[in-house]
Formats: C-alpha cells, structure tokens, sequence
C-alpha cells in the first residue's frame, strides 16, 4: 500500500490542502490530483522543462519535485499567470512573435521566461538563450521564443 | 454615427492579409495553458492502458502467464495474441499483428495489454505478467540482413513448433511469413547511364551512411478509445490522417468504416509521425472494447523513443560524372534501407530519394536501386522530409566534389546544372515554377558565398587550430501535393452567419503549422473580411470532409485551394443577390471590408452583415453555405516510377557556415543563410517560423541527434543521452523567400513544410570540407567523428553497390 501524506501549500495564490501520495511527484500532483493541466509531462526526467513552475518564485521541473515537497510554499503553475500583468505582456509577445507552433512546450517556455524577466530586467539574447537552455522546444527552432522574451523584457518597466 | 448618406459615399480601400504576419489563431489559448492535448481529455469511466514490450530482441515466444496479473485488484483486463483470434495485420506491409504472435523481432514488440483502474495499477500488472522465450540470432546490421543464410526475419510458417498456430490463412507476410528480408525494392531509371558515364571526363563514386533519428514530439503519443453502447466506437486520436485511418481501423476491429469516428485534440507536434497506425492503437482500442470502459493509453518518453518510428537509415553508393565544361552526365544510386522489423512509411520514402536523384539538377542518365531490408531494429516510419534529406546528403556533396574536380567555382557548377520554369525531368516531374536559380543566386549573395568560401580554402593550411567554413546545398521537394492515394485532395464546407462570420470547416488537420490561420486568411482574402471573421472546424471526421491528411508539404496548397474555392462559391452567392438588389451589374461588385463594394471606385453599396440578414429573413429566406472538394491536377506515377506525381514543385537552398575546432572536433554553426521558393509568402510570421524549426531540426539530424542502436537494443532512449538542439546551440537565421507565383498555387503558394530540414547536413558536410579540405560521409558530425576523420582516423566508408534479385 502506498502511503499517503496531507499537506498544505499556496497554488496560485490560493490556499489548498490536498492529500497525495509521498512517491508522486509535483507534477502528478497537478494534473492529476488538482485537475491543473496546463502543465506537461514530455520526459518526466527534468531534460525537456515542459513541466516547469515556479516555487517561491524560483523556476523548477514539478517532475523532479516531491509533491510532498510543496508543503508550506507558494506554487504558480501557467494558470496561476492568467491574472498577473507582466505575464499577460509576455504571453502577448509569444503570440505577436510566433513563437508558438504545436504549442506543447509553450507553457513551461512561458514560466521559464516569466522567471528570466523576473530575474533580469532587460535581458539579451544570450542571457535569454541561457536561461531557455533546459527548455525544449521541435517545432519553431526557438528563434521566435527568444524574439518574443527579449522583445518583452526590452518593453517592461 | 455615419448618416445614411455619408455611407452611401464611404469608400472601402484595398487591403490584404497575404503577406502580412497574421497571429496564429491557436497560440492565445496555447500560451496560457489553456489548450486540451490528448493528455488532458479525461472521460468518466476511463480506464488506463499499458502495453508489456520484449525483453529480448529476437526470440521465440515460448509461453506467457498473465494469471497473477488478471489477479491484480484494479485490473479489468489483461489481452495476449490468444486474446484476439480476430487480430488483422497492420501496417504498410500488412507483416505484423498488433499484439504479437509466437515471436518477437525487435525491442519494441507488444507482448501484452493491461487496462486498470489507475496507471500505476495497470503498470504493476504488467510486471506480474511472466513470459517464457527463446532467443533467436539478432541481425543487427543491414549488410548481414542480405548475406545468403541470413535468419529470416519473417519466416514461415510462424510458431516455435513449426506449426500455424491459430493464424488464419491469409496473403499478407504476417500471415505467410517472407522467404527472404526484402522488405521492398525499388528499381528506377531514365536514360542509359553507360552512355553517360561514356561521355563523362570525371566520375567519381562515394558510400554515405545516414544515421537513425527520430522525431521527438514533445507531446508524446496516446489515444482514447471508446466503444458506446451500439458497438460505435469514439477515438481521441493524435492522427495526421483521420480519413485514412477511419477505413484502416475498422478494417481491423472488422466493422463498418461508418461506424468509426475520430477527434483529433490539439497535437504536440507530428512531423510525419503519425502517419501510419502503430500497434497500441489498435490493443488500445482491442482492450476498450474487452473492458467495455473508454481506455486512454499514453506513453512514456522512453516508450515513445522505443516504441515511435524513426527516420530511416540509409547506407548509399552514389556514382556520378560531368563534362569538363560542367556538365552533369550520370547518376548511379544503390542504396540499402535498415526496414526494421516491420514495414511502416519509412520503406516507401525511395519514392521521394528517387526524384530528387533523378531531378535535383539536370540529369540525363539516372540509375536508382533501393531494397529496404528486415532488420531486428526499430522500424523507420515518416519524418518531415521523407528520404530527401539521406538523397540531398549524397548529391550535394557530389556536387560540390565534381566541381572541384573539374576545377569549377561550385556555384558555377551548380548553375549550370540547375533547371528554369517550363522544363520536364526524365522522371517526368514538369517546373511549371521554377525558381531554383533564384534560390542559389540569393543564397549565395546573402552569405558572401563565393568570397568566403575562396578565402576558407585559402586559410585551410594557414596556422591557427580553428577554421571557418561555408558550403551550400539545395533541394527539391513536392509543393504541390503527392498525388499517392486514389484523390490527393481536400474537401471545404463554409457557412456564413447573420453577422458575416465564416465557419470553415475543413478536412485539413491542424499538427501546429498554422492551417488554421492560412486557410483562414485565404478564405478573409476572398470575402474581404478581417481574420477574426472566421471560426476553424477542422479535427472531427463526423463533422468535416474528406482530406487524405497532414503530409507531403500539402496543406497549404490543397486544402487551400478547396478553402478558396468554397469561398469563391460563396462570393458569388453574395454578389449575385447584391447585383439583383441593387440593379447593378455583377462584374461591378466586389468585397471588401466587410462590404459589398462597387468594384472600380471601392464605394460601399451595403455591410455585407446586412446583405446576409436581407436574404436570411424574407418570403424566400436563404442562408450562405457552400462546399468544394479540390482535386489537384497532377498525376500517379506509372509503374516505372514516371509521371507528374505533384502540381507543383518547391526550391530551396541553404548555405551553412560552421567553426570547426580541429583539435577537438566540435564543429560550432554560425549561420544559416536560406533562400526558399515558396511560390508566394501567405503569413510571413508562420512561414518563418516553419523555416526556422526545418533548420534547426536539420541542424540536430546533422550535428546532435543519433539514436543508438546496437544489436537491435536502443542505448538512448531518453533526452539526456538523445540531444535535441537547445537554444543557445542555434545558429544566426538569415531567410529570404523567392516568390515564383505559382500558377496552380492558392494566392500563387507552394508547400514548404519539409522543405527547410531537408539541406542541413549536405550543407554542413560541404561546410567542413570548405573548412578543412576532409571530407565527412557519415553522419552525424559529432565532436569524435569529425576528429577521427580531421586525424585520418576514419577508414574510407564504402559499400559494394548491390541490388535485389
């Protein structure tokens, strides 16, 4: 039998308890037991950052993180982004570049490059090509990511 | 407020949408996380699905005991071969049954299937699930594959004992089994190339061996199967051909084609690979119908390495001459195929080599032999591009090497030999657009070819460990469509509201490349609405008509042509009740702006909502719908492989520059400069972003990605040891498009889908060279490849030609 643990945290702002099991991972969490789909699974290793989310404000793959490792902190999943200003800047700008195609990856992108604005305030190409390095992307080539993060980071107070 | 006089004068300037860059319709929803993939539909009731692969590569099946998993609390159930006497065969060669019968050919086979309360129950079971085997002889190479002797991949009859087992009889290899690995061969040629190597003053001949790669979807595969209460069955399914499927599933589950309907949720990217049916659809659909429960089965990532086709490995001698005035004279290709176990897309893809090496260029002789040959491997499927980019790898190279030889720039060589509008292969393929000149013109002055590539050459023997170099490479593809199947088109239905919105809806499937927006913009570019005028149905076979599906660059072309003319229809529609109402001549009236307008001074004569509402509620009250099914005009190939197989052809050319570190072999890519016939840009923002993804996937085929196959066992079937591109890796992108105007073509468009991935490695290859004078026959050019090579480390790869009896 699989043991099961409650524990408390802050999703989007939003207090929840939720019980899950202590072997799945955040990930799992949030798709499965919350219902929260807009974050993927496309390895489930932490090489393809399809996954990511913030906790506590830093950027992480939910599918390396223990669900029972969210215990006490502040989660933010790409739905958690709907009501957040600078979010909806750069959503627009990876809708106005073309930056999304088959749109999968897009999520994560979008977090991680939430996390890179929040991190620097104008940020290069280089700086915003280091910082999308775990994140992967088949179908645009990235060019038009990276146009979309460095276009909105250069627009941003 | 306007007064009803001011709208009266109001005129209605020109605009339009081709060209511009139109936001895809899909990426808002998208970009919030919002859009419902496969992997996000859940049905009440569902069960889970997982498949139990082989643990060997090539053996017996001596016994399997699935009693502990049917055991298994959760578990409803459990299916092995013995499950489903009524299993038909599948794939392109109808050479394997879904669940596998008696014995295994490759690590991927389906053993048996589990549908359970939950995945990890359904996991567990898999584990309880004891099979018994004997190992056969692996053949893990192609070459060994066709030695007299060779284990027989498919023998017959199949079962340990020699004995039919319970197959029924059939024709198909899976039934019958095959008396020897060829899979498939083809034979082609035009001309006599005797003569041509005769007339020839250089010939020169050169193995290339091209690697296994795959697709790496980031939304891996899945599908949900359900059957209603009447034995209808209901499929969520990733498919780029629903149409084509819907008749092959229930040829399998053996029922009525009209009993089968398939939605297709947004896909994480496709890129050929969900065109054929692969086994765990059809268990998915076998365990749906046992459990009668809706079944929803989704890989791994290392299931979807091990068990997705891959692009096909390809070991290729190519012999070629020219005149010493540049003149090309013959081609000689022999090549061999590792098929893998089964036969899927991948053993066809000799159709698309076939014309590039018979018509990439001028080639008066063409000789051309494949035999795609049974392996113990992973079996090759589609993957954008087809086999042009193993073809375009040899040919350029060789073209680059004949010009050398013959002491000719290789741009000059190369314009020598590239073709113009109007001219007919000896295949058969006629250039009614043509602009490849245009394409290596423009790449060349783009990138400063001929100047760097002098000054490379000149700096090879110069001091210094790193070295730059340029090379070029170009392609032909179809544009046109493929005409493959019985009809190669697309059928359109579109339907106006009271308000002057259009639903298209439309066979076409949208994988991410932006259908959507492009079918739309052409049918606003028609009616003279704006973008947001129009809502896409275009991913349910009860609702939409017939597409042959996703594949060969053709889209664009053929579904949007259907989309135009379903909306030329409706234009006439309007245009014809307006005449009447206003007394004005038809050839007068055009719309635009949401209008009816008088065609020469663009003056309003009514809203176009207006007009709609007027013929909807009177006596004789009337709606706007219309239908259109486009059939290009192009033509099957006869049995020698001949015939005008497309309605238009696409070209491209790319020139790559890299950095090669002699010392330690890693090769850096600086720039991409590319230059695409695409007959006419439709979405500039779309256009480019396929170009730049077909780039920068090339750029992996030929730098970074290698699927490792050894002994038939995958070593890398994961993203930390299969390297995908990342972004920092990217080169500098510099893409112009030459705008042919095709006379066939929507708006003068052609296909451009494979097109941008197709170049890369030749280019690369020639690049290398440029760089260091050594040149790299293999891919991919990894950091050790390239040294051993630069260090006189790599024994010349070469392969006696050979073909199938």
């Amino acid at each position: 039998m699989s043991l099961k643990h409650d524990i408390e945290f802050t999703l989007n702002g939003v207090k929840r308890r939720v019980q899950v099991d202590v072997t799945m991972n955040a990930l799992a969490m949030l798709r499965d037991v919350i219902g929260l789909t807009g974050t993927k699974y496309g390895c489930g290793e932490g090489e393809c950052g399809a996954c990511t989310i913030q906790v506590d404000g830093v950027s992480l793959n939910s599918c390396l993180m223990f669900a029972v490792d969210c215990d006490g902190r502040e989660v933010t999943t790409i739905e958690g982004l709907a009501n957040d200003p600078q979010a909806d800047a750069l959503r627009d700008a990876f809708v106005e570049h073309g930056a999304v195609q088959c749109g999968f990856c897009t999520p994560g992108m979008v977090m991680q490059a939430d996390h890179i604005l929040h991190k620097h305030e104008h940020p290069d190409e280089g700086c915003v090509k280091r910082g999308l390095e775990g994140n992967l992307c088949r179908c645009t080539g990235y060019k038009k990511i990276v146009d979309a993060v460095v276009a909105c980071g250069a627009t941003e107070k | 407020m306007n007064t009803v006089a001011e709208k009266k004068h109001r005129v209605i300037e020109p605009d339009s949408l081709i060209g511009k860059r139109i936001r895809k319709m899909d990426a808002p929803e998208k970009a919030s996380g919002r859009t419902r993939y496969i992997h996000d539909i859940n049905l009440s009731g569902q069960l889970h699905g997982k498949i139990l692969r082989s643990a060997r590569i090539h053996a017996l099946i001596k016994s399997i005991d699935t009693s502990a998993a049917r055991a298994l609390p959760g578990v409803h159930v459990v299916i092995t071969a013995a499950d489903i006497p009524d299993q038909r065969p599948i794939g392109v060669a109808k050479d394997h049954f879904p669940l596998k019968v008696g014995r295994v050919r490759s690590q991927r086979d389906e053993i048996a299937a589990v549908a359970a309360e939950s995945e990890e129950i359904a996991e567990a079971a898999l584990k309880l699930i004891k099979v018994e085997y004997e190992d056969l002889p692996v053949i893990g190479d192609p070459e060994d594959a066709i030695k007299p002797g060779a284990v027989l991949i498919h023998p017959e009859p199949h079962g340990a004992d020699g004995t039919h087992m319970h197959l029924k009889q059939g024709m198909s290899i899976a039934h019958k089994g095959k008396p020897d690995n060829i899979a498939m061969r083809f034979d082609y040629s035009h001309g006599d190339v005797v003569k041509g190597e005769a007339e020839s003053d250089v010939v020169i001949e050169d193995t290339f061996k091209l690697h296994y790669v795959t697709h790496c979807c980031m939304g891996v595969s899945g599908m949900i199967a359900e059957f209603d209460a009447s034995g209808n069955v209901l499929m969520y399914s990733n498919t780029q051909v629903p149409f084509l499927h819907k008749r092959e599933f229930a040829e399998y589950l053996n029922i009525d084609p009209a009993r089968i309907r398939i939605i297709q949720p947004p896909i994480g990217g496709g890129f050929g690979s969900k065109l054929d049916i692969y086994p765990f659809e059809v268990i998915c659909l076998y365990l749906a119908r046992a459990a009668k429960r809706p079944v929803k089965m989704l890989f791994t990532r290392e299931e979807e390495f091990l068990a997705s086709p891959t692009r096909q490995p390809v070991l290729l001698t190519l012999r070629s001459g020219c005149k010493k005035d540049g003149t090309l004279t013959f081609r000689q290709v022999h090549t061999l195929h590792d098929n893998g176990a089964y036969t899927s897309w991948g053993a066809t893809t000799p159709f698309v080599m076939m014309q590039t090496f018979s018509s990439l260029y001028r080639v008066p002789h063409c000789d051309y032999h494949t035999a795609a040959v049974y392996t113990n491997n992973p079996y090759a499927g589609s993957f954008r591009g087809y086999g042009n980019l193993q073809a375009t790898f040899a040919i350029e190279q060789h073209m680059d090497m004949l010009a050398q030889s013959i002491g000719m720039d290789p741009l000059e060589f190369r314009m020598k030999n590239a073709q113009d509008a109007g001219e007919v292969t000896g295949q058969g393929m006629s250039f009614k657009s043509c602009g490849f000149k245009d394409c290596i013109r423009t790449a060349a002055q783009r990138s400063d070819f001929s100047h760097k590539f002098g000054e490379n050459q000149a700096n090879q023997k110069a001091p210094g460990t790193v070295k730059r170099g340029i090379g070029m490479a170009s392609m032909l593809h179809v544009g046109g469509g493929a005409k493959i199947y019985p009809s190669d088109g697309c059928g359109t239905i579109l339907k106006m509201d009271d308000f002057a919105n259009v639903t298209l809806i439309t066979g076409a499937s949208e994988i991410g490349q932006g259908s959507e927006t492009v079918l739309s913009q052409l049918v606003c570019e028609e009616l003279g609405l704006p973008i947001s005028a129009v809502t896409v149905v275009n991913n349910d076979t009860a609702i939409t008509p017939w597409d042959v599906g996703v594949h060969a660059s053709r889209t664009t072309f053929i579904a949007g042509n259907s989309a135009i003319g379903a909306a030329k229809k409706a234009k006439a529609k309007i245009l014809a009740v307006a005449a009447k109402k206003f007394e004005i001549a038809e050839d007068y009236l055009d719309l635009r702006g949401g209008f009816v307008i008088k065609a020469d001074s663009g003056e309003a004569v009514i809203e176009l909502s207006k007009l709609l509402r007027n013929l909807h509620f009177q006596d004789k009250a009337e709606l706007v719908m219309t239908t259109f099914y486009y059939e290009p005009p192009s033509v099957h190939q006869d049995k020698g492989f001949k015939g005008d197989v497309s309605a238009a052809y696409a070209w491209g050319t790319q020139v790559v520059e890299v950095e090669v570190d002699t010392e330690t072999g890693i090769v850096k890519l600086i720039k991409v400069t590319g230059a695409h016939d695409v007959g006419r840009v439709l979405n500039r923002l779309g256009i480019e972003g396929q170009i730049e993804g077909g780039v920068v996937m090339g750029q992996g085929y030929a730098f970074t990605e290698d699927l490792m196959i050894e002994n038939g066992r995958m070593k890398n079937p994961n993203f930390r040891d299969y390297k995908l591109v990342t972004a920092p890796e990217i080169p500098e992108m510099d893409i112009a498009f030459i705008e042919s105007m095709d006379g066939e073509g929507p708006q003068g468009a052609k296909g451009v889908g494979e097109a941008p991935a197709i170049c890369m490695a030749a280019a690369a290859a020639n690049a290398i060279a440029n760089a260091t004078g050594v040149r790299l026959f293999e891919l991919p050019f990894t950091p050790e490849k390239v040294y051993r090579a630069l260090h006189g480390k790599t024994p010349k790869l070469y392969w006696k030609p050979w073909k199938a009896e």
